[in-house]
């Protein structure tokens, strides 16, 4: 898809403590979904799911105290798109040593868009193991999915044009917290 | 990323690194239940054998059938070659039957140059004559990283018939492109002095190998290749392995944690003994296991992408 120019104009959507509350609010969803986040895996989707499963995982156990396993699923070999790209040097995969079978995994990405990423992971995970069930937790939605995949929890749906991209900056991996949407507007 | 893997000196110290630390990516799928990717599907490997392999072939065939790659296995026994097909003439059978890559191991210097110039395909040298072997150098250098850590400043010893060895020339320039200091030891008619020039760019040459045990982190053992070997190099295997071997005497020269390697196969007894072989301290079976991992890094790092 046609990515905006470097020089785009840009628009913050959520940057520092409000993303903090963001994601505080799916942690607090995700117990109150699994009755407490007993019997669950978070397992983050390199690069910048990772750092938000840890998140998620600090901020459970601040509530509940609850410890949730967390690891990281790369989905690089799966990607339905592999031959299209110049060759992708791959992520970490890292399951918890607990492993993930007969339990709750709950897939965790900063940004929810075609859906083809999910469907990489939901492979991805058939080879690694037999989880009693799969879900899937997002910082933003911007919708356009081209696969008939939802998320479970959501950080903040953004409506968005084609033309236009979501990036999110984490301080684990790029030195600030921030949410931008990039191009379309004038 | 390259097209072809014919040289270790196609490789860059990161294009390298790259490789080594996919290949650790790819360790982890043994410990698996399912030991398959889907990176490969619908893609073609030949495995073009012109000479016999035992390791070599079989580590390519696991490699690219765990990336799900459709592998066609080619040995010049049973096949035209004994009716005098030629290179040319396979590789454009190969062409025809649409191999995304060719895997080719083969008695003559040069070969897999050769065939990179016929296939539009991806060529990797799995062996060519006295020439390179830089899938073994790649494995040999990812189980020192993994057994110590680190390559740059090791200190590694390469021991034994330099002159017919394509693993030795393969690891010298590899090893040196990611920072090793190489050392290579063998007595002077396998290491003459024209070999010797031509390595003393990028290595130290020695003939005394108990000299240089005391400061090596790792040992390399050469086969001595005698299916090669025209003339006599020495007067008996007994006089070579008195002065080449490494056997439990020696091995106690090296230091605490330094390792022994063997490309394999082995001749027990004449380049290494079975105690050393067999000890804690050789690799020689960890090789092989890389050996699989560093092969799917190749052949996804060279198939994968468009």
């Amino acid at each position: 898809m046609a990515q905006p120019r470097a020089d785009a104009p840009s628009k913050i959507i959520l940057e520092g403590s409000d993303l903090h509350r963001v994601v505080d609010r799916i942690a607090h969803q995700i117990l109150e979904k699994t009755s407490g986040a007993t019997g669950t895996v978070l397992l983050g989707i390199p690069t910048r799911g990772v750092p938000l499963a840890h998140r998620l995982a600090a901020r459970i156990h601040a509530f509940e105290g609850v410890e949730v396993p967390v690891g990281s699923l790369d989905i690089t070999l799966y990607r339905d798109d592999l031959r299209l790209k110049a060759t992708r040097a791959l992520g970490k995969t890292e399951l918890p040593s607990g492993g993930i079978d007969g339990l709750r995994v709950i897939l965790v990405d900063d940004v929810l868009f075609s859906g083809r990423s999910v469907r990489a992971a939901l492979d991805a995970l058939q080879d690694l193991g037999r989880p009693s069930s799969v879900q899937l937790a997002v910082l933003v939605d911007r919708g356009h999915r081209q696969l008939p995949i939802r998320a479970d929890y959501v950080g903040k749906n953004i409506p968005t044009a084609l033309s236009e991209s979501v990036k999110v900056a984490l301080t684990e991996t790029d030195g600030a917290d921030e949410v931008r949407l990039i191009g379309g507007l004038k | 990323m390259i097209k072809h893997l014919r040289s270790a000196a196609d490789l860059d110290a990161a294009t390298a690194t790259l490789i080594l630390d996919t290949a650790a990516e790819m360790a982890a799928l043994s410990g698996r239940e399912v030991k398959k990717l889907p990176a490969l599907r619908g893609r073609t490997v030949v495995n073009l054998f012109y000479e016999d392999s035992t390791r070599t072939r079989i580590s390519f065939e696991a490699a690219a059938k765990r990336l799900s790659a459709d592998v066609i296995n080619f040995s010049a026994k049973g096949s035209s070659v004994s009716k005098g097909e030629s290179l040319k003439d396979t590789a454009l059978t190969l062409q025809a039957m649409g191999a995304d890559a060719v895997v080719i191991r083969h008695p003559a210097s040069g070969a897999p140059h050769r065939l990179a110039e016929w296939v539009d395909g991806s060529v990797v040298n799995a062996g060519d004559g006295t020439h390179e072997h830089p899938t073994q150098a790649l494995l040999d250098a990812y189980t020192m990283r993994s057994r110590l850590g680190r390559l740059d400043g090791l200190k590694v010893a390469i021991v034994g018939d330099v002159l017919h060895s394509r693993v030795a020339r393969s690891n010298v320039l590899l090893l040196t492109t990611l920072g090793a200091q190489v050392t290579v030891v063998g007595p002077p008619t396998l290491i003459p002095l024209d070999t010797a020039a031509a390595l003393a760019e990028k290595t130290q040459v020695s003939y005394d190998l108990d000299a240089v045990l005391p400061d090596s982190d790792v040992v390399m053992m050469l086969r001595v290749q005698t299916e090669r070997m025209q003339d006599s190099y020495f007067p008996s295997a007994r006089e070579y392995s008195r002065r080449y071997g490494l056997d439990m005497r020696r091995m106690r020269r090296l230091p605490e944690h330094a390792i022994v390697m063997h490309p394999g196969p082995m001749n027990r007894g004449m380049e290494i003994a079975p105690e050393v072989a067999d000890s804690p301290r050789s690799t020689i079976v960890e090789q092989v296991a890389n050996g699989v991992s560093v092969r799917m890094a190749v052949l996804y790092l060279l198939l994968g992408g468009k």
